[in-house]
């Protein structure tokens, strides 16, 4: 253990506004990627499922559904 | 008996027509060869005034002024290096041939060279005094400019070729194409730097010879596959 | 060989088998990152020189490492989507490139943070930070050129072409940048360079790495079988998964 106590851990030596910024943003920005993909992929299900409805409901194909709208705004299937 | 006959030649009389074809629609549009010159001198007639008139000043910083500007100046004809020909469908034509379309590519863009890089080179020594960049460096920096520009238009190319489809690909090309210029941009700068300095300049220039050969060797390729991908998609 | 590359692209099969590799990748990039930030924040002596504001390297050197190969890997996507036509393979690189981006931003945040108590200011042009902004202007490329096609396979074809054509510059620009570094600023302290760290000190770097490794392949793992589920909407296969899960 290089502190002796939480304080002097805290203050990393008078370093501990850079130590903790650049961690925090890091931790953050990691923590971040895994929500937006965990929400991707819910998103992404519901609507799925959505479709899977609609395609039940109409008794016909889902293959005739519209295609799902892309979250990033990017192309269509050409 | 076939039919339709291989036109007599190869990828020679290929080569050689889409050198000439471009050479004469070019000279045609004189004021597309002019811009990027004029573009230049208003840039480097921009520093003075936004910075100070001090010579001394201007000197230390003019090896890196004239290379940025020159290479913006570049930048700004990469633009139309395909885009008259997509829109005519000449491109497609290009495309259609059934010579190495790696080596047509290379053609236009040497054209591009000739009519963008090496006025520019020849231009800046002109635009050097005016910078009073020091006495000694001014055939460097034509060389540097000339070798350096060779290699932007080749790796300038290849963001042409992958944005000619789109409608505004004018700010993407610049996104796409800015960051592998730095390289080039370095050696150049540097090279007139280390003539003012009164250090060997044959170790730069050789560096920008080796980009250019890299550039000439790889470059082809990719640009024949992005006018491909901007051409089929 | 070919039979498993052929495998490798169907979609079907890269979801069911990426389901039950992500898990490990997951456990393993947790525990590791944990134990690197313990080890690295608490347990690791403070540096000589620069006190206890060195434990930063400890999320640099990781983002940085995960900057440069994320790119590396986006191109190799490319490089096989362009032979092989495997859709995966530019599913992969599609996701790869938003996460590279954040990680050469965590690099360069970190790094601007730490020139404060190291040289005094927010932002020097140092070699490594400057051909980190580089880097990340090579990827906003990507991206921005993947955005602007209308069709997806020619956006998918053209971004692969220019991460080709990134990889092969980034050594040069690597190169080229650090050779400009030292020619301007002769013998200044590099934050990174440093004579043999004791063990205590690069164990948890090693740590580090290999966790941000760890997250990057799961995450891609996880944003790649997304990506799958809205390329391939309207098979079967997909239809019947939704209505499972539901």
């Amino acid at each position: 253990m290089a502190f002796d106590s939480l304080s002097a851990f805290l203050a990393m030596g008078g370093h501990g506004v850079y130590v903790w910024a650049a961690w925090g943003v890091t931790g953050l920005l990691l923590v971040g990627v895994v929500i937006h993909a965990r929400a991707e992929r819910r998103a992404l299900l519901r609507d799925l499922r959505r479709r899977a409805r609609r395609a039940q409901y109409h008794g016909a194909s889902g293959a005739a559904a519209p295609p799902i709208s892309h979250q990033e705004g990017r192309a269509r299937e050409s | 008996m076939p039919l339709f006959r291989e036109p007599e030649g190869g990828a020679g009389v290929a080569i050689r027509a889409t050198l000439k074809r471009d050479l004469v629609l070019m000279m045609r549009r004189r004021s597309e060869v002019l811009n990027p010159l004029v573009f230049f001198a208003l840039v480097i007639t921009l520093f003075p005034i936004g910075i100070s008139p001090d010579p001394e000043l201007l000197a230390t910083i003019a090896p890196g002024l004239l290379w940025v500007a020159a290479l913006l100046a570049a930048l700004l004809s990469l633009d139309s290096l395909f885009r008259s020909d997509y829109d005519d469908g000449s491109l497609e034509q290009l495309l259609l041939s059934p010579q190495p379309l790696p080596a047509l590519a290379l053609a236009k863009v040497a054209v591009h060279w000739l009519l963008t890089g090496l006025p520019l080179a020849l231009m800046a020594p002109l635009l050097g005094i005016m910078l009073s960049l020091p006495a000694g460096s001014y055939a460097v920096l034509s060389l540097s400019l000339a070798l350096g520009t060779a290699s932007l238009s080749l790796i300038g190319a290849i963001g042409a070729a992958l944005t000619v489809g789109l409608s505004r690909g004018g700010v993407l090309l610049s996104l796409l194409v800015l960051p592998l210029y730095i390289p080039v941009l370095i050696f150049g700068a540097g090279a007139v730097q280390a003539a003012i300095l009164g250090d060997g300049v044959s170790a730069h220039l050789a560096i920008l010879g080796a980009l250019l050969a890299v550039a000439l060797s790889l470059a082809p390729w990719a640009i024949a596959a992005s006018l491909r991908i901007s051409i089929n998609g | 060989m070919w039979a498993f590359i052929h495998k490798l692209g169907s979609p079907k099969w890269f979801y069911g088998i990426s389901a039950r590799l992500s898990p490990w990748f997951w456990a393993a990039a947790v525990v590791l990152i944990l134990v690197g930030s313990a080890w690295g924040l608490a347990f690791a002596p403070a540096d000589y020189q620069q006190g206890n504001s060195f434990r930063i390297i400890y999320v640099h050197v990781p983002a940085a490492f995960l900057a440069q190969s994320i790119f590396v890997s986006m191109a190799v996507a490319g490089f096989i989507f362009m032979v092989w036509k495997i859709k995966i393979a530019d599913m992969a690189a599609a996701m790869m490139a938003p996460l590279g981006a954040a990680m050469t931003f965590v690099a360069l945040f970190s790094g601007a943070v730490w020139g404060v108590p190291t040289w005094g200011t927010w932002w020097m042009w140092d070699a490594r930070l400057t051909s980190m902004l580089i880097l990340l202007f090579l990827y906003f490329g990507v991206i921005a050129l993947r955005g602007a096609f209308t069709s997806r396979d020619s956006a998918s074809r053209a971004a692969s072409v220019l991460a080709m054509v990134g990889v092969i510059n980034i050594p040069i620009i690597k190169y080229s940048v650090d050779w400009w570094y030292t020619l301007h600023q002769p013998a200044t302290f590099s934050v990174t360079s440093r004579p043999a760290m004791p063990l205590e000190m690069w164990a948890p770097l090693l740590i580090m790495v290999l966790g941000f490794y760890c997250f990057f392949i799961a995450v891609t793992l996880m944003r790649t079988r997304s990506e799958i589920l809205r390329r391939e909407a309207s098979k079967r296969w997909v239809r019947e998964l939704a209505e499972e899960v539901s």
